[in-house]
C-alpha cells in the first residue's frame, strides 16, 4: 500500500463522523439567527467550503514550491490534486453562496460586493490551471510551468483576501473577525465543527485521489518493467501529471 | 426517521427551506459525483492490475525452464549384483 493509501480508511471514518456531527449541530443545536432566520444555516456549509477552497489553493502553491525546489514529480502531483480539489470545493462554495444570496438579497449575484467578485476572480484564475497544463505537451516543462503558476497564484490568494478585508464598501456579511467574531457560543461551536468536517473531507479526498493516481502510476511502471515498453499504451496528452 | 426530521428545531417549510435544502443538496451531489468518478477510475485500475497479473503469470510460464521428467521407479535399472563394490 502506498503512503497515500495508509490511514485512508481511518481518516474517512473520522470525516464521516465529523460531518454527521456538524449536520446534527446545524439542524438541532445551533439557534436560528435573529436577523436571517433559517436561511443562515447555509452559512455552515458555504463559509467552510470557501475557506477550505482558498486554503487548498495556497496548499497547491506550497506543493508547487516543493516541486520547484526538489524537482521531484511527486510534489507536482500533490500540487495538481490540491488545486483540483480546491476548485471543486470552490465551485461548491460559489453555488451555496449564490443560493444564500438569492434567498437573502433576492438575486443570485451582486457585482458590487468585493468578497464575491474577488472569490470569483481567484476561482477563474485557478480554472486556467488545467488548460495551462494541457497546452504544454512535454511533461517536464508542463510540471515546471504549472508549479510556477501554482506558486504565483497561491501567493495571490492571501493578498487578495487582505485587500478585500481592507475594503470599506461591502454588502457581504462579516461574521468572522480578528476580535473573535460576532457568533454566539452554540453557533461558533457548530461553525468550528463544520469547518473541521469540510477540512477533513478535503484531506480525505486529496489522499484518496493521490492513492488512486499513485496506484495507476505504479501499475504502468510495473507493466513497463516486466513486459517492456511495447506493453504499455502510450499516455495521451493530458493535463494530469504522469 | 420522520420523527427525527420533525424534531429538528425550526425546519421551516416556507420559502427559506428550499434554499437551505438546495445548498446542502449541491454539497452532497458534488461529493457523490466526485466519489463516483473516482470509483470508476479505481475499477479501471483494478482491471489493469488484474490484466497485469495475468500477463506476468503468462510471461513467467514462458520463461520457466522445462521441468525434468519424474524418474519412473519401474524403469530404474536393476543394480548389477556381480559388479565390483566401489571402494
Amino acid at each position: 500500500m502506498s503512503i497515500y493509501g495508509r490511514g485512508l480508511r481511518g481518516l474517512a471514518i473520522v470525516t464521516v463522523v465529523t460531518i454527521s456531527t456538524a449536520l446534527v449541530l446545524v439542524f438541532f443545536y445551533a439557534p436560528l439567527d435573529a436577523d436571517q432566520g433559517f436561511i443562515q444555516k447555509i452559512f455552515y456549509i458555504h463559509v467552510p467550503l470557501a475557506i477550505v477552497s482558498l486554503c487548498g489553493f495556497v496548499l497547491g502553491g506550497l506543493f508547487g514550491a516543493g516541486h520547484l525546489r526538489t524537482g521531484e514529480r511527486k510534489w507536482d502531483m500533490r500540487s495538481y490534486v490540491a488545486i483540483h480539489m480546491a476548485l471543486i470545493f470552490g465551485v461548491g462554495g460559489l453555488i451555496t453562496g449564490s443560493t444564500w444570496a438569492k434567498a437573502s438579497w433576492g438575486h443570485w449575484w451582486e457585482w458590487g460586493d468585493p468578497t464575491l467578485v474577488s472569490f470569483l476572480i481567484v476561482l477563474l484564475l485557478f480554472a486556467t490551471y488545467q488548460p495551462l497544463r494541457f497546452s504544454i505537451e512535454d511533461p517536464e516543462r508542463q510540471s515546471r510551468y504549472a508549479s510556477v503558476f501554482a506558486v504565483v497564484a497561491g501567493a495571490f490568494v492571501p493578498m487578495n483576501f487582505i485587500v478585500v478585508r481592507l475594503s470599506q464598501e461591502f454588502v457581504h456579511p462579516r461574521v468572522l473577525t480578528l476580535t473573535g467574531g460576532n457568533l454566539p457560543g452554540p453557533m461558533r461551536l457548530t461553525f468550528v465543527v463544520s469547518l473541521a468536517g469540510i477540512a477533513l473531507l478535503y484531506a480525505t479526498l486529496w489522499k484518496y485521489e493521490m492513492a488512486a493516481k499513485n496506484a495507476r502510476g505504479q501499475a504502468r511502471a510495473l507493466r513497463r518493467a516486466l513486459l517492456g515498453d511495447d506493453a504499455v499504451r502510450p499516455l495521451g496528452r493530458s493535463a494530469a501529471p504522469s | 426517521m420522520t420523527g427525527f426530521v420533525l424534531a429538528a428545531p425550526a425546519l421551516p417549510l416556507h420559502s427559506a427551506g428550499k434554499y437551505v435544502a438546495g445548498a446542502y443538496i449541491v454539497f452532497v451531489t458534488l461529493v457523490l459525483v466526485y466519489v463516483a468518478i473516482m470509483a470508476t477510475r479505481l475499477r479501471r485500475t483494478e482491471r489493469e492490475l488484474a490484466q497485469l497479473r495475468r500477463d506476468v503469470a503468462a510471461a513467467r510460464d514462458e520463461a520457466a525452464p522445462e521441468p525434468d521428467p519424474e524418474p519412473d521407479p519401474e524403469s530404474e535399472p536393476e543394480p548389477d549384483r556381480d559388479a565390483e563394490p566401489v571402494p
